[in-house]
C-alpha cells in the first residue's frame, strides 16, 4: 500500500507532541488502540482527533520490584473522556497513592523505546 | 443440527498425567507422551487406535507436528488451536464434532510443560513472546504479565463491590485444604488466612499466595463416541455441554474488568447441557489467581455479580463447604504448568468415576469445568456427567 499504518501514525504524532485517537465516521465512537477498522461497527472510515487528555483512573495496581530493578511501579488503566480505555501510569504521586476514580491528565514523556503517554493528577477537574 | 443435539454423544474414556510438580531429567515431549500413553491405556486402547489429536504449546507454534511424530500417530483430525490455558476445554468441542462426523474415532487431547525445570522456562518464553508477539500499547508500561492483568481486575472488583484481600485469601486457603486431601498435589503444607494476607506482595492487591504454582506437568484425555465408550473399561464421562467465548486479548481492551466472557461460554454450555449452576455437583474453575475463582463463580451463575467474596467465606468452597470447587487443590495448590485446563478435565472425570479417595464428592454425577486463557481473554466451559445424567 505504501501508506503509513495507524500504529505508526499514532506513534509519529506522539513523537511530534500530540496524543491523537481515532473516531469512527460510521458509528461516531472513538477507537483505541489505533486500527484499520472500527471494532464496534466494522466501518473503515476512521479519522484522527486530538484527544483532550482528560481521563479517569479505571483500575490501578502496584508492581512490587526490588530497588535494583527500579523499585515499585504503578500500572493503571484509564478511561479517556472520549470513551476509550488505555494502559498507562500515573507518574506524579507514589504508586500506591493512585486511586480508582482519580481525575488525571495525559502527558507525553520519553519512554525507554520512544514517546510514552503517561498521566499526572489533574487538579482542575472535580 | 444445534449444539444441544451433541449432548451426551461423546464421552471421555481415558485420562493420564505425568511429571507433576518438577520433572527433573525429563523433557516436555517425554512427559506429554507419558501422560498420553497412560490416558490411552486407561481408555483400554492402544496408541494405534488414536486417529485424532488436539494439543497446544505456549512456546512452539507448530506443536501438533512434533507430537504426532513422537507418538508415531498419523491422525485424520488435528486441532492445534491455541487460546492459552483454556485450550484443552475448547478442544473438547472440535474433537467431539470430528468424532460425530466420522472424521476420526478416537481423539487424544494432550499437553505437557517443563516450564519450571527446563533451561528455557517461563521467563525466557515470556521474553521471546515480547519480541515475536508484541503488545505495543501495554508492554511499554512494564506490566509483569499475566499477574498485573489479574491484579487490575482484582483492584476493580474491590473498588466496585467491596471485595477484600480477606475474601481472596479464603480462595487460596480452600484450595490448600483440598490439596491436603490429594496425595498428588504439590503444595500441601498448612496455609492460614493470615499466611496469605502476610505473604510477599507481587502486584498489589495480589500476594504470592494469591498466585498459582509454577510447575512442570503433563495431562491427557481420550474421547470416543458414546456408544463405543460403553464398551471400554472405564465408566464413561459424557460431554453434556461445551462452549468457548473470547471478548478481548489484552486486559486494557476488556470492556468491564469485573465480568469475563465466562458469562457467555457458561450460558451456551448450560443451554447445550440443559442444566444450570444449581445442578452442578462438583466445580473446577481455572484458578491461576485467587480473583479468578470469584469472577467465575459470579459469571457462571453460582452467585450474583459482586457477591463472589461473600459466597466463598467461612470455607464455603473448601472440603465440607456448600460447593466443592477445585477438589484437586487447583492451580493454586495442586499443579499449574502454564496451561492448566487439562487438569480440570482430569479431576472432573475422576470425581465422576468416583476415583478421588479422601476428596471424593459423594455421588457426584455432574461436573462443571471452566478454563481461562491468557489475561482473562479466552473462556471455555464444559459440563460433564455420568450415565445417569443422559
Amino acid at each position: 500500500m505504501g501508506e503509513i499504518g495507524p500504529e505508526k501514525a499514532y506513534h509519529d504524532a506522539l513523537a511530534a507532541g500530540t496524543l491523537q485517537i481515532q473516531r469512527c465516521a460510521g458509528c461516531a465512537r472513538h477507537v483505541f488502540y489505533p486500527r484499520v477498522l472500527c471494532p464496534h461497527c466494522g466501518g473503515t472510515d476512521l479519522r484522527w482527533r486530538r484527544a483532550s487528555g482528560r481521563a479517569t483512573v479505571y483500575s490501578s495496581v502496584v508492581v512490587r520490584r526490588r530497588g535494583q530493578d527500579g523499585g515499585d511501579l504503578n500500572v493503571c488503566v484509564v478511561d479517556l473522556e472520549e470513551g476509550v480505555r488505555m494502559m498507562s501510569r500515573v507518574v506524579d504521586v507514589p504508586p500506591e497513592e493512585v486511586r480508582i476514580g482519580m481525575a488525571v491528565r495525559a502527558r507525553i514523556d520519553a519512554g525507554p523505546d520512544g514517546p510514552l503517554v503517561v498521566f499526572v493528577v489533574d487538579g482542575e477537574q472535580a | 443440527m444445534t449444539p444441544a443435539d451433541l449432548r451426551g454423544s461423546v464421552a471421555i474414556a481415558g485420562i493420564g498425567q505425568a511429571g507433576l510438580g518438577a520433572a527433573h531429567g525429563s523433557s516436555e515431549i517425554e512427559i506429554l507422551a507419558q501422560a498420553a500413553c497412560r490416558a490411552v491405556a486407561d481408555a483400554g486402547l492402544s496408541m494405534r487406535d488414536i486417529d485424532g489429536l488436539a494439543t497446544a504449546s505456549a512456546a512452539a507454534t507448530m506443536w501438533p507436528l512434533p507430537v504426532c511424530e513422537y507418538l508415531g500417530i498419523r491422525p485424520r483430525f488435528v486441532d492445534g488451536t491455541m487460546m492459552g490455558g483454556s485450550s484443552f476445554v475448547t478442544h473438547m468441542l472440535s474433537g467431539a464434532l470430528a468424532l460425530l462426523s466420522g472424521q476420526c474415532d478416537a481423539v487424544l487431547v494432550c499437553y505437557g510443560s517443563t516450564q519450571r525445570s527446563a533451561a528455557v522456562g517461563r521467563r525466557e518464553i515470556a521474553q521471546m513472546r515480547k519480541r515475536v508477539d508484541p503488545q505495543p500499547y501495554e508492554y511499554p508500561y512494564e506490566p509483569v504479565l499475566p499477574v498485573t492483568a489479574y491484579a487490575l481486575a482484582a483492584a476493580r472488583h474491590m473498588h466496585q463491590f467491596g471485595t477484600t484481600r480477606r475474601h481472596l485469601a479464603e480462595v487460596a486457603v480452600a484450595a490448600r485444604r483440598w490439596a491436603q486431601l490429594n496425595p498428588e498435589a504439590t503444595a500441601r503444607d498448612p496455609l492460614s488466612i493470615d499466611d496469605v494476607l502476610n505473604a510477599r506482595m507481587v502486584v498489589d492487591p495480589l500476594s504470592v499466595r494469591d498466585c498459582c504454582l509454577v510447575s512442570d506437568g503433563a495431562g491427557a484425555y481420550v474421547m470416543v463416541r458414546a456408544d463405543r465408550a460403553r464398551d471400554l473399561p472405564q465408566r464413561p464421562v459424557y460431554v453434556l455441554g461445551n462452549a468457548s467465548a473470547t471478548w478481548n486479548r489484552q486486559i486494557s481492551s476488556m470492556p468491564d474488568f469485573t465480568e469475563t466472557a465466562a458469562r457467555e461460554s457458561g450460558e451456551r454450555a448450560y443451554a447445550m447441557a440443559r442444566l444450570g449452576p444449581a445442578d452442578m455437583d462438583v466445580v473446577g474453575l481455572y484458578d491461576a489467581f485467587t480473583i479468578n475463582t470469584l469472577l467465575f463463580l459470579e459469571d457462571l451463575g453460582f452467585c450474583a455479580k459482586g457477591e463472589g467474596g461473600d459466597f466463598v467465606m467461612d470455607g464455603a468452597i473448601a472440603p465440607g463447604g456448600r460447593l466443592p470447587v477445585n477438589t484437586n487443590g487447583g492451580g493454586l495448590s495442586c499443579v499449574h504448568p502454564g496451561m492448566y485446563s487439562i487438569f480440570l478435565v482430569i479431576e472432573a472425570v475422576r470425581q465422576l468415576r468416583g476415583q478421588c479417595g479422601a476428596r471424593q464428592v459423594p455421588g457426584a454425577r455432574t461436573a462443571l469445568v471452566h478454563g481461562n486463557g491468557n489475561t482473562l481473554s479466552a473462556q471455555a466451559t464444559a459440563i460433564l456427567g455420568t450415565a445417569e445424567t443422559l
